[in-house]
């Protein structure tokens, strides 16, 4: 027993030839969140505020797909969606559909703690943030020239390829984007357990590069992306629409209730089985203090810190 | 254990106990009619996923029940709808949320399973899509019955009417006043606080609106596949913008090669349970049967005081029910001949 973290900023075909100076922004910025996480868990915050401020560091950072950084709709705008979830309680809640909120994650909570609902979305989400006085700024805010670049290539890439295997209509965006190094990365999310063993799990993202606008991927949804009980808490990243089939984050927990699994082999199980290959990572605690972050992707960024003195920041395998 | 087809529909879970007699009628003689049309089409080697889809539709067109036409409304009187649909087989699924236009919600979640790379889209961009596939769209005003205007309009009078019990000790008098806004509460005891009135706690009422939430079916086809759809308007009164269970993959739908689940009632606790996904967890992990599956997830999973009702189908050819709440308008029939449309009563043996 004792205190566990474990954040990511998302899984995905993170090439090996990742400029350096790509890779130790990231890195660097995980090692800070990582420090602000572990800051806050010693100094006996809840769990659910630890993973709200982290996954408030994530998003305010360009760098990753998720608040100021986050990847662009096929209309070239930004839609951002959150979740966060107390593993004691099970209270949750989900927002999707942002434009102007700063801090999807602080909204999502807001959505748990100042509603009687779990869950809300696009117009009547951004009314709810004026309501509530959150910071929101100018929609411009969160675009980079990054994520405009990246909208480019992946319409480029659209028109390049020919899907014939696929019951697509021709001019609906294909879902096999050409891997193209960093573009598919996706979302940012942190696990913590105190060491009273209180969970909690939160995730936050743009989403998927040129996704058609309205568009809704896991992890606004409660056993998808985001998912904390009293055994576990998780955070998944990857390919939306495989970790929604797939019921990811609940099927970790599932898998440790119904079978007895520990918190690696319901998680391993998960990644290596339910979701095919290239499609997911995930970080999880458990109750016992335990962290297990595996993908099936080349990379996740991540990192993860217990009570007993062992840190980790990585990308790829080790 | 034979196999062989089977289907469930229902038409929400929570219903109002002093629902009229010719009401019941009424909602039986619907359900029956969908059933058959279900059971006809089934009979016709459509597979699940069109099955469901049709038998859905119905529902959605009928302002009996609580998605497309007869949704419960938005605080500000609007309808705004949710679907999702799941193949089991593939366990392809799609979802809508947010509609506002579009005549049948679930047909939209199945383009979105099968004509978008994506499996969920919400409101202007859903929208969107669905003017791009050329599905039926009509005015908001279509989906708005009289009726739920009225219980709008009771369930925001509900959230504010509170009776205070009051207590005047010489003479020794009580008697309940009704108030409709807390100021007028206080406003009321200062004044008779003044005069030497004691009082007892206020009992606020929050008015039970009965409006049994969403509509779905399940069904496994003679080739042992299985799916599962389910359509809403929400919940009575919900903030615009507000998503419930129904098209949350794994809480109000979910279907996969073991069996195909469709849950109604309390959207808010059936997304803490994943209620769907948890009847089908626990068959796959805990290899327990369909109803032993629903029956386990209905005791252990839901919040506690929540009302849900789930329907389910095994690859089996069996059917499951289970439901905690005071009815459930459902219909059930096998191939081995059993057919049954029920709104009391729990279906356990």
């Amino acid at each position: 027993m004792g205190w566990a973290i474990a954040l990511h900023g998302g899984a995905g075909d993170i090439p090996h030839s990742l400029p350096p100076e790509r890779r130790l922004t990231r890195e660097a910025c995980l090692r800070h969140c990582l420090q602000i996480g572990v800051d806050a868990l010693t100094s006996r915050k809840s769990p659910l505020d630890v993973v709200e401020l982290v996954v408030r560091e994530l998003e305010n950072n360009p760098h990753f797909n998720a608040g100021r950084g986050s990847v662009l709709t096929t209309s070239g705008t930004v839609e951002m969606e959150a979740c966060i979830m107390d593993g004691k309680s099970m209270r949750c809640g989900a927002v999707s559909g942002l434009t102007t909120v700063v801090n999807a994650i602080s909204l999502s909570r807001l959505v748990m703690e100042k509603t009687p609902h779990i869950y809300l979305g696009f117009k009547g989400a951004e009314a709810f943030a004026r309501e509530q006085g959150i910071e929101t700024v100018d929609a411009s805010h969160f675009i980079t020239q990054e994520n405009v670049e990246r909208l480019k290539q992946a319409k480029e890439a659209n028109r390049v390829q020919v899907d014939y295997t696929q019951p697509v209509e021709k001019d609906v965006k294909r879902d096999e984007l050409k891997p193209d190094g960093d573009s598919q990365i996706g979302t940012v999310g942190c696990v913590a357990v105190d060491s009273e063993g209180n969970l909690a799990a939160a995730t936050s993202t743009g989403g998927l590069v040129n996704k058609m606008v309205g568009r809704i991927g896991d992890t606004p949804i409660i056993g998808a992306g985001t998912y904390a009980n009293s055994l576990c808490a998780v955070s998944a990243t990857g390919k939306g629409e495989a970790i929604i089939r797939g019921t990811v984050a609940r099927d970790v927990a599932a898998l440790m209730e119904f079978k007895g699994m520990s918190l690696q082999e319901a998680a391993a199980l998960v990644v290596g089985d339910r979701v095919p290959k290239g499609h997911v990572g995930l970080v999880a605690v458990s109750a016992t203090g335990e962290v297990t972050m595996p993908f099936n992707t080349t990379g996740m960024f991540r990192a993860c810190a217990t009570e007993d003195g062992h840190s980790e920041i990585a990308i790829w395998d080790s | 254990m034979g196999r062989g087809w089977a289907i469930a529909l229902h038409g929400g879970a929570g219903i109002d106990p002093n629902i009229t007699l010719h009401r019941q009628q009424e909602a039986k003689e619907h359900l029956s009619r969908y059933l058959n049309l279900g059971v006809s089409a089934i009979r016709s080697s459509l597979p699940a996923n069109d099955v469901v889809e049709l038998v859905v539709r119905e529902l959605e067109s009928d302002p009996l029940f609580n998605s497309g036409k007869g949704s419960a409304l938005t605080e500000k009187g609007t309808v705004e709808m949710d679907a999702s649909i799941m193949d089991g087989t593939r366990r392809r699924c799609g979802a809508v949320s947010g509609l506002m236009r579009v005549k049948n919600p679930v047909s939209l979640a199945r383009l979105v399973m099968e004509k978008s790379p994506h499996s969920y889209l919400a409101f202007s961009g859903a929208e969107e899509f669905a003017r791009q596939q050329g599905v039926e769209l009509v005015d908001n005003e279509y989906f708005i019955t009289d009726e739920n205007r009225k219980m709008l309009k009771l369930a925001q009078d509900a959230n504010t009417i509170m009776v205070v019990h009051f207590h005047l000790i010489f003479p020794n008098i009580h008697f309940l006043l009704f108030f409709i806004n807390l100021n007028f509460v206080h406003a009321t005891m200062i004044v008779l606080l003044k005069i030497g009135w004691q009082f007892d706690n206020s009992i606020p009422i929050t008015g039970h609106a009965y409006l049994p939430e969403t509509v779905g079916c399940v069904v496994v086809d003679g080739q042992g596949r299985c799916a599962a759809a389910t359509s809403t308007g929400g919940l009575m009164n919900k903030m615009s913008g507000r998503i419930g269970d129904t098209p949350l993959i794994g809480s109000g739908t979910y279907a996969c090669n073991l069996c195909g689940v469709s849950c109604t009632g309390e959207g808010e606790a059936i997304i803490r349970a994943t209620l769907a996904r948890d009847v089908a967890a626990v068959m796959e992990y805990k290899g327990l049967g369909l109803q032993e599956a629903v029956d386990f997830v209905l005791k252990e999973k839901l919040d506690d005081g929540a009302e849900a009702g789930i329907i389910a189908v095994s690859r089996e050819g069996e059917v499951a029910c289970g439901f905690n709440s005071i009815g459930m308008f459902r219909g059930f029939a096998t191939e081995d001949g059993f057919m049954e449309v029920a709104i009391w009563d729990s279906m356990k043996q």
